[in-house]
């Protein structure tokens, strides 16, 4: 249990240590949320869709999580380069437990932007239906964390230096977040786009943080949550998996 | 005396490339002994095999009675380590650093603040407890990773090229320490250099690599009685065939260098 505290509690400290990268990385919510919420606005609107700005929040809020997440996770890279990952590493602690200090307190983190993603879209004009509707989202949100925190572990795992960053950033992240409905209603979709946007796993989430703010999932909210705990359990399966292969 | 590392014919293979070559050697109980070689002739090969983080590939290894392979958790707290890299995190305080250590390695809490005082006492860091390691040099980064491989009274410490980028003063202060702790806490030191004047230094028993094999071993005196050379740099040269630091590379050595930059 210290274990995994103290690991824990060393991404918490990194985070709150380090303002620019804090600041850094809600630039791009910020402007999805200001951009694209007051842009596209009227249009929705006016093709019957109601408030862009109550359907879009929880989207950004996702993609925020995601963001930060992965990247959590990939900081291994860092650790890696820097050593201190080594220093983990000869310690008498099973890797098991070093992954998962590390994940819980990734998605510590991740969860934490998009609580202040949250508290930026209610500046926006973002109103949730009810005001208990929090208290289902924050369970939400830390289950998209883990899960995409544990993804980057895994990822980082098998890649040795940063070369791959930008790769994955493109050919997976990315791709994660525009075809997750964050940005657009699931229904009339044409069948392949419709199909991959189910194959995406923050589609699911993305969709119950809807459900939770406004009663508004539209594949249901216990769909969406045996989707998100199943990917999340594969992913530290996964990613324990290729984190205790990695050789220093 | 007993010893308390036990190596019986290691052989570390990666792919068709053999970095170390049936090596044994025997560690007795608080010495200071340093394996002395050229850049790539297996020293950390040969420390990442004793520390758990490789498997030979064939042969046995001891560590205070334990086998690295598969008593792994049994080595891992009997010895303390600091690598030729740094392996800290710099954005955390000095102190935090050293509780990280003592957490990961079981040390009760009382006991933990107790060493954690004490070590940062002797290694002269005490008044930068809460100073932030991006703040530190390379010396005193190296300093508190010493302190840190200490905090879980470890038998056993291994330093891996631990003066590599300091200057000369700073080099000697660390060995100073290292002399220090090794009288007052009867700990054994195992260290790689490829300083000559440092396993001359300190070491009680210096063991001479080269290509992955043991080419001699004994007491700096030994060494160069049995070479009849005035210094071990010459002692070293006639062991070997060649200088420690050799201007030209041979063809050999550039096939190593290629073949470890591939099978990295």
């Amino acid at each position: 249990m210290d274990i995994l505290y103290i690991l824990w509690l060393r991404q918490i400290k990194r985070y709150l240590r380090s303002r620019a990268r804090l600041i850094g990385s809600l630039g791009q919510p910020l402007l999805f949320l200001f951009a694209f919420g007051f842009g596209f606005g009227p249009l929705y609107a006016k093709a019957g869709g109601g408030n862009y700005m109550q359907f879009l929040a929880p989207g950004v809020i996702c993609m925020a999580i995601l963001f930060t997440s992965v990247f959590m996770g990939i900081e291994i890279i860092w650790d890696r380069q820097f050593g201190f990952l080594k220093e983990t590493l000869v310690a008498p602690v099973s890797r098991m437990q070093i992954m998962l200090g590390r994940t819980l307190g990734g998605a510590t983190v991740a969860t934490l932007q998009g609580v202040i993603v949250f508290l930026i879209a209610l500046l926006a004009g973002f109103r949730p239906e009810h005001w208990y509707s929090a208290a289902l989202a924050l369970p939400v949100m830390f289950l998209i964390a883990l899960l995409f925190t544990a993804f980057g572990t895994g990822i980082a795992s098998v890649m040795s230096d940063f070369h791959g960053f930008q790769l994955v950033m493109n050919f997976l992240v990315m791709p994660l977040f525009f075809l997750s409905g964050a940005l657009f209603p699931l229904n009339d979709l044409s069948p392949a786009l419709a199909t991959l946007v189910r194959i995406d796993p923050l589609t699911y989430g993305v969709d119950a943080l809807r459900g939770a703010f406004l009663d508004t999932a539209h594949l249901g909210m216990g769909l969406d949550f045996s989707v998100l705990s199943l990917i999340t359990v594969l992913c530290l399966v996964v990613g324990s998996h290729l984190f205790s292969k990695i050789e220093v | 005396m007993a010893a308390i590392i036990r190596v019986e014919g290691i052989t570390k293979k990666f792919h068709d490339f053999t970095a170390v070559d049936h090596v044994s050697f025997e560690v007795e109980k608080g010495e200071i002994f340093a394996f002395l070689g050229p850049n790539g002739a297996g020293k950390t090969t040969t420390i990442k095999m004793l520390t758990t983080l490789l498997h030979p590939t064939s042969g046995t290894i001891e560590i205070n009675g334990h086998n690295p392979v598969t008593e792994q958790n049994e080595v891992r707290k009997s010895f303390g380590i600091v690598f030729q890299d740094p392996s800290v995190d710099d954005e955390l305080m000095a102190w935090e650093n050293m509780e990280i250590h003592g957490i990961l390695y079981g040390v009760p809490k009382k006991l933990r603040r107790e060493r954690i005082d004490q070590l940062l006492e002797i290694v002269e860091l005490t008044d930068r407890r809460r100073n932030l390691l991006k703040e530190f040099s390379g010396g005193m980064k190296r300093r508190l990773e010493i302190a840190r491989g200490l905090l879980h009274h470890p038998k056993i410490l291994f330093l891996d090229e631990p003066t590599i980028g300091l200057d000369p003063q700073t080099r000697n202060h660390l060995w100073a320490y290292v002399e220090k702790l090794n009288k007052e806490e009867g700990i054994t030191v195992f260290l790689t250099t490829h300083y000559m004047e440092e396993a001359d230094r300190v070491a009680d028993t210096i063991a001479v690599i080269d290509h992955g094999k043991i080419i001699e071993r004994g007491t700096s005196q030994t060494l160069k009685e049995r070479t009849k050379t005035e210094n071990l740099e010459a002692a070293f040269l006639a062991l070997t065939g060649h200088a420690i630091r050799e201007e030209q590379v041979s063809g050999i050595d550039h096939l190593r260098m290629r073949h470890r930059l591939w099978h990295r």
